[in-house]
């Protein structure tokens, strides 16, 4: 039973990370539908921001998580240069495909860009510990406070983000730029900067998303975001793309999809379960867990 | 008096509904060879939806499509096809990077039964099928007055003659039913008078069915001998152009009430 | 007319590909056992044989059905294993002895068969139910699919991350089976040929019937193919499971090629020249919807990335700019993103290379290039 317990809170964890880098995904596939690969390397980014950002946090004598707020502000930006650089000039001229090829390359792109830059370079950083260690004990289970603090800030920057996409008027406008462009346009929307809006914030949750990571595993690298940015990518996908409270839901799936496997069948396995679940789900519902069905008009 | 004759197309109680929205309902219509029926509507009538459902791109949510006294009820888009029901797009679909003559003969799926084995190898079952099929490409390139665009991409055509291509692709499926949305849409007076010509041919040489949407009453008026006019999914005349035109309830429909 | 053109251009090919065959094995066994002959230019012709196939075989995929699909590595790598796994099955059951053995060639033949038959119907696995999603969806879950697949051959107890090894660690393929050395590259040379020319020409022939014609138009539009009799869902899977094929043919080439096979050579992304990624880099460069420019972008971007690993001219650059080349990932990924911007079907776009209209069609290009000059002149001139 504690095995279980244990398990579940770990799933929980992971599952918070994956839904912060799947709303992201989520955000910007809703406006421009386009499956933004680079974005599990913004996470990189924020990741080594952090690197040179925390110890001048502490050097300040500022708590060492002050940093991510550097790293939001890095990220953001990449993120936007992202779309300004590649993503708008070949959305004008190619088709779907070709705009796909490009979020490969950028993706391709950061990596190795990270390695070449000599202060990074190819080998891992190790983080310094970013928040208190230790924990609570509830009978024999234990839950740190590395555990309850991602808990807790995801779910709130989930909400924040929530109540800024219902209620307030760029959050309005960016609903209105994904359902529709022209009518967009026609309402005075300036869909271009909705755009950049929608990347600012989206590569700044990956920013939030490394601080998380990297208060649970303190090591950073350039391919960091790859797979744990493909794992988002399938969190966004099971959950009904282009739906926020979608993004959570498979997060948090896929999170403990992945802690249960490791725990019962076998680690190496964990990522294909994650894929299976992927496949599974969309054949019988292609449209992910909360999404509609639309067909293409003729 | 009822008719003694097979219709080539009928429906039943034809009807979809789009989340809550009656998109077509209760859609009834019988189509014998060699007719030529309009079905016009005012915008968002529904008249597109009729050719979705009737050509399996939407599945209906009741009812039934008939060709030939045959349903085909849970039959997919190619299938309808197969079976004889061929359309054209009302925003052109053309295979853009393809030539022309390439287009038609992607359509001429029921003339090829070469498989993998015959294609890899180049038999001379292979060869007959081409030689077959690029005659008859050029063949209904001919009729709609494609012939010397044979070999362009199908993107570098001026508008009108990427309707009659889509046309003439349609037409290599060997239908017994055309679906023509709006293909006077767009088009200049020379070229509608053009495509009316090519439209009569196809019904002389093919002696097949043909049902038209249109926008263009004159175009509608002068060649349909019935029309059909739909408003709001649903069916409010039905009758010859002239009885059409004296109809009450069509000129509230188009006029607004 | 036109009948006799194509025979014409098929005879033409066919004498051209005899003739250059002839050719290299006279040289072969002239030069066979010579230095650079022998272990440079034959291994690098092996390479450049199974990367042509394998980014031929995505074109159809990517640039002819215009579906992304991103494990096609995945495909090679059951290719690879199968091949390997069935020649070194082959030698413990003494069905021959040494690579020199008449029976070898035939146990080579099979090995290459029964790779991409094994990765064709596993692609259909991933095939029927991915391909009934929407293009986006195919490139994720192919993505998956191949990190699943060697995930999958990393836990088989017969074959593993650290290399092939069935029973006893030491039982290489350079050993044994397949793996040849590199004498053995020079004697079995014209395998590597004959096989990449027969799956480039049955890929021809595919695109090139019915069934080209039928993934070009679900390409262009897929809804309009069903209007016009294409079992669009069909003919996409046989096109996956088909440019699966050929990269298992690949695959086994790979495992000639090889004296070890880790999976850590066919993931999605890793620094050397084989994975996912590069293999659509190699397409879009050559033009999506070209088999010709797929195979001589296999060539380039071998030799580019030759001359990056050993070319001394690199070495000669100041130390600023080669450094740029110790990360060749980072130079591709600048030049698939210009060349998507400037040329979004890549650089030979749909055009086809032919021996017969290649100089025609040189000089149309260069008369279409001078008038439009000479078109820009007269504009000055007028303004």
């Amino acid at each position: 039973m504690n095995t279980f317990f244990q398990t579940l809170i770990v799933g929980l964890r992971l599952g918070s990370i994956y839904a912060l880098v799947a709303l992201g995904y989520t955000m910007v596939y809703g406006i421009i539908r386009l499956i933004n690969f680079a974005h599990g390397d913004f996470i990189m980014v924020g990741g080594y921001t952090m690197i040179f950002t925390v110890p001048v946090a502490l050097r300040l004598g500022l708590p060492a998580w002050v940093a991510v707020l550097a790293a939001v502000v890095v990220c953001s930006l990449v993120g936007i240069g992202t779309e300004l650089i590649a993503y708008r000039p070949v959305r004008k001229k190619g088709t779907n495909m070709t705009a796909l090829i490009t979020a490969i390359a950028m993706s391709l792109f950061l990596e190795n860009l990270a390695q070449a830059i000599p202060s990074i370079g190819p080998n891992p950083k190790v983080a310094s510990q970013i928040f208190k260690a230790g924990g609570i004990h509830i009978g024999s289970v234990t839950m740190e406070y590395t555990t309850i603090i991602t808990l807790v800030l995801s779910a709130v920057v989930m909400l924040i983000l929530y109540a800024f996409t219902q209620k307030t008027r760029l959050g309005r406008a960016m609903r209105c730029v994904s359902e529709d462009k022209a009518a967009a346009t026609l309402m005075g929307i300036n869909v271009n900067s909705t755009i950049l809006l929608t990347f600012g914030i989206g590569s700044g949750l990956a920013a939030v998303a490394a601080l998380m990571y990297m208060a649970q595993y303190p090591k950073v690298y350039t391919t960091m975001g790859s797979l744990l940015g493909l794992k988002a990518f399938v969190s966004a996908v099971l959950g009904g793309i282009g739906i926020v409270p979608g993004a959570v839901l498979g997060g948090i799936v896929i999170g403990l999809v992945e802690s249960f496997t490791t725990t019962y069948i076998s680690s190496s396995m964990a990522d294909t379960f994650v894929f299976l679940i992927l496949i599974v789900v969309l054949i019988i519902k292609p449209a992910g867990i909360m999404g509609k069905n639309v067909g293409e008009k003729v | 008096m009822p008719d003694e004759r097979v219709p080539v197309l009928e429906t039943r109680k034809l009807g979809i509904t789009f989340g809550g929205l009656k998109a077509v309902s209760d859609f009834n219509i019988r189509i014998y060879p060699g007719e030529l029926i309009g079905l016009i509507g005012p915008n968002g009538a529904g008249k597109t939806s009729v050719f979705n459902l009737l050509t399996g791109v939407y599945a209906p949510t009741e009812g039934t499509v008939i060709l030939e006294g045959k349903p085909l009820n849970g039959k997919k888009t190619y299938q309808f096809v197969e079976a004889g029901v061929a359309r054209t797009f009302q925003n052109i679909r053309l295979f853009k990077q393809m030539s022309v003559i390439e287009n038609v003969k992607t359509a001429c799926t029921k003339d090829i039964h070469y498989g993998l084995f015959a294609a890899s190898f180049r038999t001379p079952k292979f060869w007959r099928a081409e030689k077959a099929v690029t005659e008859k490409a050029m063949g209904l390139l001919k009729i709609c007055g494609l012939t010397n665009e044979a070999e362009l991409p199908a993107a570098s055509l001026p508008y009108g003659k990427q309707r009659k291509l889509e046309i003439a692709r349609a037409l290599a499926t060997d239908m017994k039913i055309l679906l023509l949305d709006e293909p006077a849409a767009g088009m200049n007076p020379t070229e509608t008078a053009e495509l009316l010509a090519c439209i009569n041919t196809i019904r002389d040489r093919f002696g097949i069915a043909i049902l038209l949407i249109e926008h263009d009453m004159s175009l509608v008026m002068n060649i349909c001998e019935k029309i059909q006019v739909i408003d709001y999914g649903q069916t409010i005349a039905f009758g010859t152009p002239a009885e059409i035109a004296a109809n009450p309830k069509v000129i509230a429909a188009y006029l607004g009430e | 007319m036109k009948k006799s053109k194509v025979a014409r251009g098929y005879f033409l090919n066919t004498v051209v590909i005899i003739l250059l065959f002839t050719a290299f094995q006279i040289l072969t066994s002239a030069k066979g056992s010579q230095g650079s002959f022998k272990l440079v230019l034959i291994p690098s012709i092996w390479q450049c044989c199974y990367l042509m196939v394998l980014a031929a075989s995505l074109n159809l995929v990517l640039g002819f059905m215009g579906q992304l699909s991103l494990g096609h590595c995945g495909f090679m790598a059951i290719g690879a294993y199968t091949a390997a796994l069935l020649s070194l099955a082959c030698e413990r059951a003494e069905l021959f002895e040494g690579k020199s053995d008449p029976a070898f060639i035939l146990v080579l033949f099979s090995s290459v068969i029964a790779a991409g038959l094994m990765a064709a119907v596993l692609s259909l696995l991933v095939g029927i139910p991915a391909l009934r999603l929407k293009g986006d969806y195919l490139a994720i879950i192919t993505l998956g699919f191949g990190m699943i697949i060697i995930n999958i051959i990393n836990n088989l107890p017969f074959c593993g991350q650290d290399g092939l090894a069935l029973g006893s660690a030491g039982a290489s393929l350079y050993k044994n089976g397949l793996g040849f050395g590199s004498k053995a590259k020079v004697q079995f040379i014209w395998f590597a040929l004959l096989v990449t020319i027969i799956s480039l020409a049955l890929m021809f022939m595919f695109i090139r019937s019915k069934y080209g014609r039928a993934i070009k138009a679900i390409r262009d539009d897929e809804i309009a193919a069903s209007a016009s009799g294409i079992n669009t869902a069909k003919f996409k899977v046989m096109t996956f499971a088909y440019s699966a094929f050929f990269a298992g043919v690949a695959g086994a080439l790979y495992a000639c090629t090889n004296a070890t096979l880790s999976t850590s050579s066919f993931a999605f992304t890793n620094g050397g020249i084989l994975n996912s990624t590069f293999v659509v880099v190699m397409v879009v460069l050559g033009g999506m919807g070209s088999l010709t420019g797929s195979v001589i972008a296999a060539v380039i971007m071998f030799l580019i990335n030759y001359e990056i690993k050993n070319g001394q001219w690199v070495s000669a650059l100041p130390a600023s700019l080669s450094g740029i080349f110790e990360y060749p990932m980072l130079v591709y990924a600048v030049v698939l993103i210009v060349v998507i911007m400037f040329r979004p079907k890549g650089i030979f776009g749909t055009y086809e290379f032919s021996l017969q209209n290649l100089i025609p069609d040189i000089r149309r290009a260069l008369e279409m290039h001078r008038t439009a000059d000479a078109e820009k002149k007269e504009a000055n001139g007028n303004a």
